[in-house]
């Protein structure tokens, strides 16, 4: 059936690709008395560090190129994820060994929000929607543009 | 310049309940009509999961916009305890005269939650069973209740 794969200007389409990373970090901020440490983060303060079972939805959004039906190709958003997140912070330690979160609390919504300054610049095809992080089933932060407050869920 | 970003944080919560969907206005053929089975005088529950969604800015000294310390204590007060194992048409007042749908179950959580002081509850989303979810959003309903 040759009929066009995008009708109206308005065919935006969100595409999401999932991926998975285990890493280490702990809460401690430098600044507080080690009770205050303890009071403020909980078992999170302890120094040992902690892990967690990372999963990490990204959502390009952009209207599908009329040639291939695609927003982008998922491969390609794959290879970028692999290579921005998963070479960056799988099975490593995030307090410790991520540049990007250096001087920075790891909290679900600092890496977020890390992730999304990786991504944005790297999203060539469509434009990053959102990056959801979570660090538990029952945990979760999202990171979107400002202005699109209120545009989605 | 890069757009700034929006972050929020969002927790899921569960609770068991029973209600049931009858209103005295409707008669007894009117109220099996509308909600069917969920009409049966004796009630019937759910495991109901709660996803809590707040946003604001992340503190930099924490890194977070809500301490879980403090919002997990006020979800369990003002909502877990009262809709825990209750049946929630006789045992949450204000459902004594609105009908306990999901969809009134996300009001009145948002309701309860909205005054949380450390951030600004922005949305709550309700999973009655595995297949159906509902979704109270003040971003984009003002507030209004």
């Amino acid at each position: 059936m040759e009929r066009p794969l995008v009708r109206g200007e308005d065919a935006m389409i969100r595409v999401t690709r999932k991926i998975e990373f285990s890493a280490a970090h702990f809460y401690h901020n430098p600044n507080f008395s080690e009770a205050e440490n303890r009071r403020v983060f909980g078992k999170c303060a302890n120094t040992h560090g902690h892990g967690h079972n990372y999963v990490l939805e990204v959502t390009v959004a952009g209207e599908p190129d009329p040639a291939t039906g695609m927003v982008l190709d998922l491969k390609e958003l794959k290879d970028i994820l692999q290579r921005e997140v998963g070479d960056r912070m799988d099975h490593r330690h995030l307090n410790f060994e991520v540049p990007e979160l250096a001087g920075q609390i790891p909290t679900c919504e600092n890496i977020a929000a890390a992730i999304w300054k990786l991504l944005e610049p790297k999203i060539t095809r469509g434009r990053l929607d959102r990056v959801r992080l979570y660090e538990s089933p029952d945990l979760f932060a999202d990171c979107t543009a400002a202005e699109s407050n209120g545009a989605r869920a | 310049m890069r757009p700034a970003l929006k972050i929020t944080l969002t927790r899921r919560y569960r609770f068991a309940a029973s209600h049931r969907l009858h209103r005295p206005i409707f008669s007894e053929s009117e109220n099996a009509r509308i909600y069917g089975k969920c009409s049966n005088p004796y009630g019937h529950g759910h495991n109901y999961v709660m996803e809590v969604t707040v946003a604001g800015a992340v503190d930099p000294a924490t890194g977070m916009i809500a301490n879980l310390g403090e919002l997990d204590p006020y979800v369990e007060r003002e909502v877990i305890d009262a809709f825990d194992h209750k049946y929630l048409n006789e045992e949450v007042s204000e459902f004594a005269e609105v009908v306990p749908t999901a969809e009134n179950i996300c009001r009145e959580i948002y309701r309860r939650l909205k005054p949380f002081p450390a951030a600004k509850v922005e949305r709550v989303r309700v999973e009655e069973t595995n297949n159906n979810s509902f979704e109270f959003d003040a971003t984009t309903q003002g507030e209004r209740l």
